[in-house]
């Protein structure tokens, strides 16, 4: 028997060869993203100008490919863009999952667009937004999860 | 012996029929049901529901008669010398939790030790760890063998005069070797150490006999072994359970109330506050029969040969690595493993596109994934009414994955 073909070539590219799964040595923002069910986890580094334009990023982690090359496709998509930028796209990013983004808005994604699927794989959705979470999350700090 | 009509056996689980085109191979989370367990216990929900024990009409001492007959059932399927020593919970995770309760609460004092196993479930760790934060008792960890087991002589070496607790699995759900806990139990007593086990993986799979054990405390779960949800068994010796406190209070469980307090009720109701499962005990009840009825030598022998087919043709395919055991006899039902290159969630994922069930991620170990320096891990696990079909359907699969991702080999 055949296997079923089940991720995309996209996926699998960024998934086996990322562009920015590295150490950012000058890195001035630095915070890990967890999925505590299934145990993935990314380290997301960004280098920010003063001037609020993401000059550069890089990720480290363990997960599945769809976490992985999600992170990646992001990094790709935010570099050379402003912190707004990066927000707008993360927003557009959660509601392409959610399916609720238009195709005009998912065309703005670029690659990461070819994870708009994952909004019928509702076991997955926290792996594809594990990295955009983690941008918002170092952008926009939340008050306090601690208990 | 007689061998198992797989097929047969297939016709009397409707999961199966529901199901045609899944290969389930996760049994260890969660066993399927023969339509005779759920049929039994829909006859008391539907035909024959009173409370038991404290009505004085026909139907309610009918009810106590069948839910006390399951519980009679089962001290004879693990050999407890009584059927006072079979505590009805809602699955191991309450009867592991009731143990450590009651027995942190009447036996450590801050200083002491409790042993726990590298490779317990969760439910067998994380009541340890609250109850050494009640009590100013200790955690210390018992290491495991490459093979999956505790080794007698560690051990021997690890116990302290302060060790109170030795918790233990009779069977890893992660490695599936199973563990001489005879000889663990002898180690623990000889140092007056109190043995709580987990038998979760062991009680569905083999036969388990407490009394030749001599274990102190054992816990199994009704839905890994052909029951519904919600019911499960704490084994706990006579002797200790009437000296422990109770662990919930309420109805049921005393013998006499007044405004300034109450008499416990005798064993086992003690530790049976409320109104009980009677549906779900009468269920598992049920299993035990047919557990009794198919023998556990038949399904063994089904079980040995499903292992040993899955574990030859894993060890065929490049980049398979199997955890534990280098032999099939050390893997009862359960291989755990890991594929170059491949996050197990992605393992999973395409399975399942491919119509396979099986389990991924740390399989409530995350301490024993810790200690083997590993995120996760890919599992399958067996049960007598797999097939040979099942085991081949997977194992293509599996060789295919690799390249499904995008490797070349």
């Amino acid at each position: 028997m055949q296997i079923k073909p089940y991720y995309n070539e996209i996926l699998t590219d960024h998934n086996l060869h990322p562009s920015h799964k590295q150490v950012l040595p000058d890195a001035n923002f630095t915070l890990q993203g967890v999925n505590p069910s299934c145990g993935d986890n990314i380290t997301l580094q960004l280098k920010i100008d003063p001037d609020g334009i993401i000059r550069d990023g890089a990720f480290a982690g363990d997960g599945c490919a769809i976490s992985q090359a999600s992170a990646d496709m992001m990094l790709d998509l935010i570099i050379g863009r402003s912190k707004a930028d990066a927000l707008e796209l993360a927003d557009i990013f959660m509601r392409m999952i959610k399916g609720t983004a238009s195709p005009a808005e998912i065309e703005t994604l670029e690659e990461a667009s070819s994870l708009k699927d994952i909004s019928h794989m509702p076991s997955r959705v926290k792996c594809a937004v594990l990295g955009w979470h983690t941008l918002e999350e170092m952008i926009h700090p939340p008050v306090s999860r601690a208990n | 012996m007689s061998s198992l009509n797989v097929a047969d056996i297939r016709n009397e689980f409707p999961f199966f029929s529901a199901n045609p085109d899944l290969a389930y191979l996760d049994s260890s989370a969660t066993s399927q049901i023969p339509k005779r367990v759920i049929d039994r216990m829909n006859r008391y929900d539907l035909l024959e529901k009173a409370s038991p024990f404290r009505g004085l009409y026909t139907r309610s001492v009918q009810a106590t008669e069948d839910y006390e007959h399951a519980r009679d059932l089962i001290h004879r399927f693990i050999h407890a010398h009584s059927p006072r020593e079979i505590i009805f919970t809602r699955n191991a995770t309450e009867s592991l939790n009731l143990a450590a309760y009651t027995l942190s609460a009447s036996l450590l004092h801050p200083g002491d030790e409790i042993l726990v196993g590298i490779m317990e479930h969760h439910s067998n760790l994380i009541p340890w760890q609250q109850a050494a934060k009640r009590t100013g008792a200790v955690v210390r960890y018992l290491p495991c063998t490459p093979d999956g087991l505790y080794a007698p002589d560690t051990l021997k070496s690890m116990l302290t005069p302060k060790t109170r607790i030795l918790a233990v699995t009779q069977m890893s759900n992660v490695f599936g070797n199973v563990n001489d806990l005879r000889t663990l139990c002898q180690l623990a007593h000889a140092n007056r150490t109190i043995v709580v086990a987990d038998g979760c993986q062991s009680v569905p799979h083999m036969p388990v006999d407490v009394t030749d054990l001599d274990v102190d405390f054992l816990a199994f779960s009704g839905h890994k072994m052909l029951s519904p949800t919600g019911i499960g068994v704490l084994y706990g010796r006579e002797s200790l359970l009437e000296t422990l406190p109770p662990f919930l209070f309420g109805g049921e469980m005393i013998e006499y109330v007044t405004t300034e307090g109450a008499v416990w009720a005798p064993l086992p109701q003690k530790y049976e506050a409320g109104t009980v499962n009677t549906g779900g005990a009468i269920a598992l009840g049920e299993a035990v029969e047919y557990y009794n009825t198919i023998g556990f030598d038949t399904m063994m022998a089904q079980e040995r040969f499903l292992t040993q087919r899955l574990f030859s043709g894993m060890l065929d395919i490049p980049h398979v690595h199997i955890l534990g055991s280098d032999k099939p006899e050390g893997h009862h039902g359960i291989v755990t493993f890991l594929l170059d290159g491949v996050h197990p969630h992605d393992i999973s994922a395409i399975l399942s596109e491919n119509g396979v069930a099986i389990r991924a991620g740390h399989h409530c170990a995350q301490p024993l994934h810790t200690y083997l320096g590993i995120n996760a891990t890919s599992r399958v696990s067996l049960m007598f009414y797999n097939t040979a079909d099942e085991v081949d359907t997977f194992l293509n699969l599996l060789k295919q994955i690799r390249g499904a991702l995008g490797y070349a080999d």
